[in-house]
Protein backbone atom coordinates (compact mmCIF):
# COMPACT_ATOMS: atom_id res chain seq x y z
CA UNK A 1 0.00 0.00 0.00
CA UNK A 2 1.22 3.47 -0.80
CA UNK A 3 1.24 6.18 1.85
CA UNK A 4 -0.76 9.41 1.83
CA UNK A 5 2.40 11.40 1.35
CA UNK A 6 3.36 9.29 -1.68
CA UNK A 7 -0.08 9.75 -3.20
CA UNK A 8 0.41 13.51 -3.01
CA UNK A 9 3.79 13.19 -4.71
CA UNK A 10 2.18 11.16 -7.49
CA UNK A 11 -0.64 13.72 -7.91
CA UNK A 12 1.87 16.59 -8.10
CA UNK A 13 4.19 14.84 -10.53
CA UNK A 14 1.36 13.73 -12.81
CA UNK A 15 0.20 17.33 -13.01
CA UNK A 16 3.72 18.58 -13.68
CA UNK A 17 4.51 15.98 -16.36
CA UNK A 18 1.17 15.52 -18.07
CA UNK A 19 -1.08 18.42 -17.02
CA UNK A 20 -3.73 16.05 -15.60
CA UNK A 21 -4.87 17.42 -12.26
CA UNK A 22 -6.13 14.80 -9.82
CA UNK A 23 -5.69 17.06 -6.80
CA UNK A 24 -9.45 17.56 -6.47
CA UNK A 25 -10.23 13.86 -6.58
CA UNK A 26 -11.74 12.29 -3.51
CA UNK A 27 -8.80 10.75 -1.64
CA UNK A 28 -10.45 7.58 -0.39
CA UNK A 29 -11.31 6.42 -3.88
CA UNK A 30 -8.15 7.72 -5.59
CA UNK A 31 -5.92 5.97 -3.07
CA UNK A 32 -7.81 2.75 -3.50
CA UNK A 33 -7.52 2.93 -7.29
CA UNK A 34 -3.80 3.75 -7.21
CA UNK A 35 -3.17 0.98 -4.67
CA UNK A 36 -5.04 -1.39 -6.93
CA UNK A 37 -2.93 -0.75 -10.03
CA UNK A 38 0.27 -0.63 -7.94
CA UNK A 39 -0.48 -4.15 -6.67
CA UNK A 40 -1.91 -5.44 -9.94
CA UNK A 41 1.28 -4.52 -11.77
CA UNK A 42 3.48 -6.00 -9.06
CA UNK A 43 5.35 -2.93 -7.85
CA UNK A 44 7.35 -3.32 -4.63
CA UNK A 45 8.68 0.17 -4.38
CA UNK A 46 6.75 3.42 -4.76
CA UNK A 47 9.59 5.22 -6.53
CA UNK A 48 9.81 2.51 -9.21
CA UNK A 49 6.11 3.05 -9.82
CA UNK A 50 6.49 6.83 -9.86
CA UNK A 51 9.40 6.68 -12.31
CA UNK A 52 7.44 4.38 -14.61
CA UNK A 53 4.47 6.76 -14.60
CA UNK A 54 6.69 9.76 -15.31
CA UNK A 55 8.86 8.23 -18.04
CA UNK A 56 6.49 5.87 -19.85
CA UNK A 57 3.57 7.70 -21.49
CA UNK A 58 1.90 4.42 -22.39
CA UNK A 59 1.97 3.36 -18.76
CA UNK A 60 0.64 6.73 -17.67
CA UNK A 61 -2.35 6.20 -19.98
CA UNK A 62 -2.91 2.79 -18.48
CA UNK A 63 -2.86 4.34 -15.02
CA UNK A 64 -5.43 6.98 -15.99
CA UNK A 65 -7.58 4.25 -17.51
CA UNK A 66 -7.39 2.22 -14.30
CA UNK A 67 -7.89 5.00 -11.78
CA UNK A 68 -10.79 6.65 -13.58
CA UNK A 69 -13.74 4.34 -13.07
CA UNK A 70 -15.53 3.32 -16.25
CA UNK A 71 -18.35 1.18 -14.94
CA UNK A 72 -21.52 2.02 -16.86
CA UNK A 73 -24.48 0.35 -18.52
CA UNK A 74 -27.36 1.11 -20.88
CA UNK A 75 -30.50 2.38 -19.20
CA UNK A 76 -28.77 2.14 -15.82
CA UNK A 77 -31.45 2.87 -13.18
CA UNK A 78 -34.39 2.25 -15.54
CA UNK A 79 -36.74 4.41 -13.53
CA UNK A 80 -34.52 7.41 -14.20
CA UNK A 81 -34.89 6.78 -17.94
CA UNK A 82 -38.63 6.38 -17.53
CA UNK A 83 -38.77 9.88 -16.06
CA UNK A 84 -36.65 11.21 -18.93
CA UNK A 85 -38.92 9.48 -21.42
CA UNK A 86 -42.21 10.51 -19.88
CA UNK A 87 -41.54 13.89 -18.30
CA UNK A 88 -38.37 15.53 -19.58
CA UNK A 89 -38.29 14.73 -23.30
CA UNK A 90 -41.88 15.91 -23.93
CA UNK A 91 -40.82 19.27 -22.43
CA UNK A 92 -37.68 19.48 -24.51
CA UNK A 93 -39.67 18.44 -27.58
CA UNK A 94 -41.36 21.84 -27.67
CA UNK A 95 -38.02 23.45 -28.56
CA UNK A 96 -36.88 23.87 -32.16
CA UNK A 97 -33.54 22.27 -31.35
CA UNK A 98 -32.35 20.14 -28.44
CA UNK A 99 -28.80 20.20 -27.11
CA UNK A 100 -27.75 17.56 -24.61
CA UNK A 101 -24.41 17.09 -22.83
CA UNK A 102 -23.29 13.82 -21.29
CA UNK A 103 -20.37 14.89 -19.09
CA UNK A 104 -18.13 11.96 -18.16
CA UNK A 105 -19.80 9.69 -20.71
CA UNK A 106 -17.26 6.84 -20.38
CA UNK A 107 -17.75 4.24 -23.14
CA UNK A 108 -21.06 5.75 -24.27
CA UNK A 109 -23.70 3.36 -22.94
CA UNK A 110 -25.80 6.18 -21.49
CA UNK A 111 -25.35 8.24 -24.66
CA UNK A 112 -26.80 5.44 -26.77
CA UNK A 113 -29.63 5.03 -24.27
CA UNK A 114 -30.43 8.72 -24.70
CA UNK A 115 -30.31 8.50 -28.50
CA UNK A 116 -32.76 5.58 -28.36
CA UNK A 117 -35.13 7.58 -26.14
CA UNK A 118 -34.92 10.54 -28.52
CA UNK A 119 -35.56 8.33 -31.52
CA UNK A 120 -38.62 6.78 -29.92
CA UNK A 121 -39.93 10.26 -29.06
CA UNK A 122 -39.37 11.33 -32.68
CA UNK A 123 -36.93 13.97 -31.52
CA UNK A 124 -33.63 12.55 -32.68
CA UNK A 125 -33.57 14.52 -35.93
CA UNK A 126 -33.62 17.84 -34.09
CA UNK A 127 -31.27 16.81 -31.28
CA UNK A 128 -27.53 16.88 -30.86
CA UNK A 129 -25.81 14.96 -28.07
CA UNK A 130 -22.39 16.15 -26.95
CA UNK A 131 -20.56 13.44 -25.05
CA UNK A 132 -17.30 14.12 -23.26
CA UNK A 133 -14.86 12.30 -21.05
CA UNK A 134 -11.40 12.93 -19.63
CA UNK A 135 -10.22 9.59 -21.04
CA UNK A 136 -9.67 9.38 -24.85
CA UNK A 137 -9.57 5.56 -24.79
CA UNK A 138 -13.18 5.20 -23.67
CA UNK A 139 -14.26 7.82 -26.22
CA UNK A 140 -12.82 5.69 -29.01
CA UNK A 141 -14.94 2.78 -27.79
CA UNK A 142 -18.04 4.96 -27.56
CA UNK A 143 -17.62 6.31 -31.11
CA UNK A 144 -17.74 2.81 -32.56
CA UNK A 145 -21.11 1.98 -31.01
CA UNK A 146 -19.98 -1.59 -30.45
CA UNK A 147 -20.69 -3.26 -27.12
CA UNK A 148 -20.32 -6.81 -25.80
CA UNK A 149 -23.26 -8.96 -26.85
CA UNK A 150 -23.35 -10.68 -23.45
CA UNK A 151 -24.54 -7.40 -21.89
CA UNK A 152 -27.61 -7.13 -24.13
CA UNK A 153 -29.88 -9.30 -22.00
CA UNK A 154 -29.44 -6.97 -19.03
CA UNK A 155 -29.73 -3.86 -21.23
CA UNK A 156 -32.87 -5.19 -22.85
CA UNK A 157 -34.44 -5.74 -19.42
CA UNK A 158 -33.44 -2.24 -18.35
CA UNK A 159 -34.87 -0.85 -21.60
CA UNK A 160 -38.22 -2.54 -21.06
CA UNK A 161 -38.30 -1.39 -17.43
CA UNK A 162 -37.68 2.17 -18.63
CA UNK A 163 -40.88 1.98 -20.67
CA UNK A 164 -39.39 0.75 -23.95
CA UNK A 165 -42.00 -0.94 -26.13
CA UNK A 166 -39.90 -2.35 -28.96
CA UNK A 167 -37.71 -5.38 -29.26
CA UNK A 168 -34.37 -4.02 -28.04
CA UNK A 169 -32.48 -6.17 -30.55
CA UNK A 170 -33.91 -3.95 -33.33
CA UNK A 171 -31.30 -1.41 -32.34
CA UNK A 172 -28.22 -3.50 -33.00
CA UNK A 173 -26.74 -6.13 -35.26
CA UNK A 174 -25.14 -9.05 -33.48
CA UNK A 175 -21.84 -10.31 -34.79
CA UNK A 176 -19.00 -12.37 -33.28
CA UNK A 177 -20.00 -11.68 -29.70
CA UNK A 178 -20.56 -7.97 -30.27
CA UNK A 179 -23.61 -5.80 -30.75
CA UNK A 180 -23.18 -2.96 -33.21
CA UNK A 181 -25.67 -0.14 -32.81
CA UNK A 182 -27.19 1.67 -35.82
CA UNK A 183 -25.45 4.55 -37.59
CA UNK A 184 -28.60 6.67 -37.32
CA UNK A 185 -27.99 6.91 -33.56
CA UNK A 186 -24.29 7.72 -34.01
CA UNK A 187 -24.83 10.59 -36.45
CA UNK A 188 -26.44 12.65 -33.69
CA UNK A 189 -23.52 12.28 -31.28
CA UNK A 190 -20.44 14.46 -31.01
CA UNK A 191 -17.64 12.95 -28.90
CA UNK A 192 -14.74 14.96 -27.56
CA UNK A 193 -12.25 14.97 -24.75
CA UNK A 194 -13.19 17.40 -21.98
CA UNK A 195 -11.84 17.66 -18.46
CA UNK A 196 -14.25 18.83 -15.78
CA UNK A 197 -11.26 19.81 -13.63
CA UNK A 198 -9.69 22.32 -16.00
CA UNK A 199 -11.83 22.96 -19.09
CA UNK A 200 -14.57 25.54 -19.34
CA UNK A 201 -18.10 25.71 -20.70
CA UNK A 202 -18.29 25.17 -24.48
CA UNK A 203 -21.96 25.51 -25.35
CA UNK A 204 -25.42 26.02 -23.94
CA UNK A 205 -27.52 22.96 -23.25
CA UNK A 206 -31.11 22.05 -22.47
CA UNK A 207 -30.16 18.93 -20.57
CA UNK A 208 -26.88 18.01 -18.90
CA UNK A 209 -26.30 14.51 -17.55
CA UNK A 210 -23.37 13.77 -15.28
CA UNK A 211 -24.13 10.57 -13.47
CA UNK A 212 -21.77 8.92 -11.00
CA UNK A 213 -18.83 11.06 -12.12
CA UNK A 214 -18.67 13.69 -9.39
CA UNK A 215 -18.71 11.02 -6.67
CA UNK A 216 -14.97 10.73 -7.39
CA UNK A 217 -14.41 14.45 -6.71
CA UNK A 218 -13.91 16.20 -3.41
CA UNK A 219 -16.39 18.89 -2.44
CA UNK A 220 -14.40 21.79 -3.92
CA UNK A 221 -14.09 20.10 -7.28
CA UNK A 222 -17.75 19.09 -7.18
CA UNK A 223 -18.51 22.76 -6.68
CA UNK A 224 -16.41 23.70 -9.70
CA UNK A 225 -18.12 21.13 -11.89
CA UNK A 226 -21.58 22.20 -10.73
CA UNK A 227 -20.65 25.81 -11.51
CA UNK A 228 -19.57 24.72 -14.96
CA UNK A 229 -22.89 22.91 -15.52
CA UNK A 230 -24.79 25.93 -14.24
CA UNK A 231 -22.92 28.14 -16.73
CA UNK A 232 -23.68 25.70 -19.53
CA UNK A 233 -27.37 25.20 -18.88
CA UNK A 234 -30.10 27.29 -20.52
CA UNK A 235 -32.89 28.76 -18.42
CA UNK A 236 -35.42 26.01 -17.66
CA UNK A 237 -32.81 23.44 -18.63
CA UNK A 238 -32.35 20.21 -16.69
CA UNK A 239 -29.43 18.81 -14.72
CA UNK A 240 -29.41 15.06 -14.08
CA UNK A 241 -27.08 13.37 -11.60
CA UNK A 242 -26.62 9.83 -10.29
CA UNK A 243 -29.20 8.32 -7.93
CA UNK A 244 -27.08 8.96 -4.82
CA UNK A 245 -25.78 12.40 -5.76
CA UNK A 246 -27.19 15.74 -4.68
CA UNK A 247 -26.76 19.51 -5.21
CA UNK A 248 -28.27 20.28 -1.83
CA UNK A 249 -24.95 21.33 -0.27
CA UNK A 250 -24.14 23.63 -3.22
CA UNK A 251 -24.83 27.37 -3.61
CA UNK A 252 -26.30 26.72 -7.08
CA UNK A 253 -29.20 24.79 -5.56
CA UNK A 254 -31.13 27.99 -4.81
CA UNK A 255 -31.69 28.50 -8.53
CA UNK A 256 -32.89 24.94 -9.05
CA UNK A 257 -35.98 22.93 -8.28
CA UNK A 258 -35.71 19.18 -7.85
CA UNK A 259 -38.31 17.34 -9.89
CA UNK A 260 -38.60 14.08 -8.02
CA UNK A 261 -36.55 11.43 -6.32
CA UNK A 262 -34.69 10.66 -9.51
CA UNK A 263 -32.11 13.41 -9.12
CA UNK A 264 -33.20 15.74 -11.90
CA UNK A 265 -33.13 19.46 -11.20
CA UNK A 266 -34.66 22.25 -13.30
CA UNK A 267 -32.87 25.59 -13.58
CA UNK A 268 -35.45 28.24 -12.73
CA UNK A 269 -33.38 31.40 -13.30
CA UNK B 1 -15.03 -8.66 28.40
CA UNK B 2 -12.19 -6.27 29.24
CA UNK B 3 -14.56 -3.36 29.13
CA UNK B 4 -12.40 -0.27 29.27
CA UNK B 5 -9.86 -1.48 26.78
CA UNK B 6 -12.51 -2.61 24.40
CA UNK B 7 -15.26 -0.13 24.24
CA UNK B 8 -14.18 3.45 24.76
CA UNK B 9 -13.00 6.00 22.22
CA UNK B 10 -15.06 4.53 19.42
CA UNK B 11 -15.91 6.92 16.59
CA UNK B 12 -17.28 4.47 14.07
CA UNK B 13 -19.03 1.17 14.64
CA UNK B 14 -19.16 -0.52 11.27
CA UNK B 15 -21.31 -3.59 10.76
CA UNK B 16 -21.03 -5.83 7.72
CA UNK B 17 -23.36 -8.63 6.83
CA UNK B 18 -24.88 -10.73 4.11
CA UNK B 19 -27.49 -13.50 4.04
CA UNK B 20 -29.06 -13.90 7.49
CA UNK B 21 -27.88 -10.48 8.75
CA UNK B 22 -31.05 -8.48 8.32
CA UNK B 23 -32.74 -10.60 10.99
CA UNK B 24 -29.86 -9.85 13.37
CA UNK B 25 -30.06 -6.10 12.72
CA UNK B 26 -33.80 -6.18 13.33
CA UNK B 27 -33.11 -7.78 16.71
CA UNK B 28 -30.26 -5.43 17.63
CA UNK B 29 -31.36 -1.98 16.55
CA UNK B 30 -34.80 -1.53 18.18
CA UNK B 31 -33.29 -1.89 21.67
CA UNK B 32 -30.51 0.66 21.20
CA UNK B 33 -31.19 3.91 23.05
CA UNK B 34 -28.52 6.14 21.56
CA UNK B 35 -25.07 6.02 19.99
CA UNK B 36 -22.95 8.21 22.30
CA UNK B 37 -20.12 9.94 20.37
CA UNK B 38 -20.06 7.36 17.60
CA UNK B 39 -21.90 6.61 14.42
CA UNK B 40 -22.99 3.23 13.18
CA UNK B 41 -22.48 2.34 9.54
CA UNK B 42 -24.16 -0.70 8.02
CA UNK B 43 -22.84 -2.47 4.94
CA UNK B 44 -25.33 -5.11 3.92
CA UNK B 45 -25.35 -7.21 0.76
CA UNK B 46 -28.73 -7.03 -0.86
CA UNK B 47 -30.58 -6.84 -4.11
CA UNK B 48 -30.66 -3.50 -5.89
CA UNK B 49 -34.44 -3.36 -5.71
CA UNK B 50 -34.51 -3.63 -1.90
CA UNK B 51 -33.01 -0.17 -1.78
CA UNK B 52 -35.10 2.18 0.34
CA UNK B 53 -36.83 -0.67 2.11
CA UNK B 54 -33.90 -1.30 4.42
CA UNK B 55 -33.78 2.32 5.57
CA UNK B 56 -37.53 2.24 6.15
CA UNK B 57 -37.42 -1.13 7.90
CA UNK B 58 -34.87 0.13 10.41
CA UNK B 59 -36.31 3.65 10.76
CA UNK B 60 -39.64 2.24 11.84
CA UNK B 61 -38.01 0.39 14.70
CA UNK B 62 -35.74 3.01 16.30
CA UNK B 63 -35.67 6.64 17.36
CA UNK B 64 -32.04 6.87 16.28
CA UNK B 65 -31.87 8.71 12.93
CA UNK B 66 -31.30 6.24 10.07
CA UNK B 67 -29.93 7.64 6.83
CA UNK B 68 -29.18 5.99 3.55
CA UNK B 69 -25.88 7.47 2.41
CA UNK B 70 -25.71 9.96 -0.45
CA UNK B 71 -22.34 10.96 -1.82
CA UNK B 72 -20.36 13.24 0.56
CA UNK B 73 -22.79 12.77 3.45
CA UNK B 74 -21.07 14.06 6.62
CA UNK B 75 -20.59 11.34 9.22
CA UNK B 76 -22.28 12.62 12.39
CA UNK B 77 -22.14 10.85 15.76
CA UNK B 78 -25.44 9.49 16.96
CA UNK B 79 -26.72 8.45 13.53
CA UNK B 80 -27.05 5.15 11.72
CA UNK B 81 -25.88 5.17 8.09
CA UNK B 82 -26.74 2.55 5.50
CA UNK B 83 -24.62 1.91 2.42
CA UNK B 84 -26.87 2.19 -0.65
CA UNK B 85 -27.23 -0.86 -2.89
CA UNK B 86 -24.94 -1.01 -5.92
CA UNK B 87 -22.31 1.43 -4.58
CA UNK B 88 -19.16 0.90 -2.56
CA UNK B 89 -19.01 3.12 0.51
CA UNK B 90 -15.72 4.86 1.36
CA UNK B 91 -14.59 7.01 4.30
CA UNK B 92 -12.78 10.29 3.74
CA UNK B 93 -10.35 11.54 6.40
CA UNK B 94 -12.27 14.82 6.29
CA UNK B 95 -15.19 12.96 7.90
CA UNK B 96 -17.50 12.61 4.91
CA UNK B 97 -18.67 9.45 3.17
CA UNK B 98 -18.00 8.95 -0.53
CA UNK B 99 -19.63 6.52 -2.93
CA UNK B 100 -17.92 4.57 -5.69
CA UNK B 101 -19.31 2.38 -8.48
CA UNK B 102 -16.09 0.62 -9.43
CA UNK B 103 -15.96 -3.16 -9.97
CA UNK B 104 -17.66 -5.51 -7.56
CA UNK B 105 -15.38 -7.00 -4.93
CA UNK B 106 -16.17 -10.54 -3.68
CA UNK B 107 -19.06 -10.45 -6.19
CA UNK B 108 -20.49 -7.65 -4.07
CA UNK B 109 -21.22 -3.95 -4.27
CA UNK B 110 -21.29 -2.68 -1.61
CA UNK B 111 -18.37 -4.83 -0.55
CA UNK B 112 -17.76 -5.19 3.17
CA UNK B 113 -14.00 -5.48 2.62
CA UNK B 114 -13.90 -2.21 0.69
CA UNK B 115 -15.69 -0.25 3.42
CA UNK B 116 -13.83 -1.95 6.29
CA UNK B 117 -10.45 -1.25 4.69
CA UNK B 118 -11.47 2.34 4.04
CA UNK B 119 -12.74 3.01 7.57
CA UNK B 120 -9.56 1.45 8.99
CA UNK B 121 -7.47 3.79 6.86
CA UNK B 122 -9.47 6.89 7.83
CA UNK B 123 -10.27 6.21 11.50
CA UNK B 124 -7.66 3.69 12.66
CA UNK B 125 -7.95 2.68 16.29
CA UNK B 126 -11.31 4.45 16.73
CA UNK B 127 -13.10 1.77 14.75
CA UNK B 128 -15.04 -1.25 15.92
CA UNK B 129 -15.81 -3.69 13.12
CA UNK B 130 -18.59 -6.26 13.43
CA UNK B 131 -19.14 -9.06 10.95
CA UNK B 132 -22.46 -10.89 10.92
CA UNK B 133 -24.01 -13.84 9.14
CA UNK B 134 -23.31 -14.54 5.50
CA UNK B 135 -22.47 -17.10 2.87
CA UNK B 136 -19.38 -15.59 1.26
CA UNK B 137 -15.86 -14.55 2.23
CA UNK B 138 -16.44 -10.79 2.13
CA UNK B 139 -15.43 -9.02 5.34
CA UNK B 140 -12.46 -11.14 6.38
CA UNK B 141 -9.77 -8.99 4.75
CA UNK B 142 -11.58 -5.90 5.96
CA UNK B 143 -11.67 -7.07 9.57
CA UNK B 144 -7.99 -7.78 9.30
CA UNK B 145 -7.36 -4.22 8.10
CA UNK B 146 -9.33 -2.83 11.06
CA UNK B 147 -7.35 -5.04 13.44
CA UNK B 148 -4.02 -3.99 11.94
CA UNK B 149 -4.96 -0.32 12.23
CA UNK B 150 -5.55 -0.83 15.97
CA UNK B 151 -9.33 -1.15 15.94
CA UNK B 152 -11.45 -3.84 17.55
CA UNK B 153 -13.01 -6.71 15.66
CA UNK B 154 -16.09 -8.62 16.67
CA UNK B 155 -17.71 -11.53 14.88
CA UNK B 156 -21.15 -13.05 15.28
CA UNK B 157 -20.92 -16.52 16.77
CA UNK B 158 -21.31 -18.80 13.72
CA UNK B 159 -23.51 -21.09 15.81
CA UNK B 160 -26.01 -18.23 16.13
CA UNK B 161 -25.77 -17.15 12.49
CA UNK B 162 -28.29 -18.04 9.80
CA UNK B 163 -25.32 -18.49 7.46
CA UNK B 164 -22.19 -19.40 9.44
CA UNK B 165 -19.67 -19.28 6.58
CA UNK B 166 -18.84 -15.58 6.67
CA UNK B 167 -18.22 -15.23 10.42
CA UNK B 168 -16.41 -18.59 10.52
CA UNK B 169 -14.12 -17.54 7.69
CA UNK B 170 -13.22 -14.41 9.66
CA UNK B 171 -12.54 -16.42 12.84
CA UNK B 172 -10.29 -18.77 10.87
CA UNK B 173 -8.24 -15.95 9.38
CA UNK B 174 -8.28 -12.98 11.75
CA UNK B 175 -7.36 -12.65 15.41
CA UNK B 176 -10.80 -11.51 16.53
CA UNK B 177 -11.42 -9.77 19.85
CA UNK B 178 -14.86 -11.19 20.49
CA UNK B 179 -17.15 -13.90 19.15
CA UNK B 180 -20.65 -13.08 20.35
CA UNK B 181 -24.18 -14.35 19.95
CA UNK B 182 -26.93 -11.83 19.23
CA UNK B 183 -27.80 -11.17 22.88
CA UNK B 184 -24.17 -10.53 23.83
CA UNK B 185 -23.67 -8.47 20.71
CA UNK B 186 -26.53 -6.23 21.82
CA UNK B 187 -24.93 -5.83 25.26
CA UNK B 188 -21.60 -5.09 23.65
CA UNK B 189 -22.96 -2.36 21.35
CA UNK B 190 -24.99 -0.83 24.20
CA UNK B 191 -21.83 -0.46 26.26
CA UNK B 192 -19.76 1.39 23.64
CA UNK B 193 -18.50 4.74 24.99
CA UNK B 194 -20.64 4.38 28.10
Amino acid sequence: MIEDRQLEILVNDVFEYYGFDFSGYSRASLKRRVDRIYQLDGFQNFYDFLTRVKTDTGYFKRMVEEITVNVTEMFRDPHFYKVLREEILPQLGTKPFIRIWHAGCSSGEEVFSMAILLKEANLLQKALIYATDINPIVLDTAKKGIFPLRMMKQYSENYIESGGKLDFSNYYTANYGYAKFGEDLLTKMVYSQHNLVSDSSFNEFDLILCRNVMIYFDKDLQERALGLFDDSLSKLGYLALGTKETIKFSPIQKRYVQLNKDKIWKKMH
Amino acid sequence: MEKDALISGCKVLIVGGSAGSLEVLLQLIPGLKALPDFSMVIILHRKYTDDTTLEELLSLRTTIPVKEVEDKTPLVAGNIYIAPADYHLLFEKSGVLSLDISEKVNYSRPSIDVSFESVAEAFGASVIGVLLSGANADGTLGLNAIKEAGGKVVVQDPASAGMPFMPQNAIDNVVVDEVLNVTDLFRFISSINQ
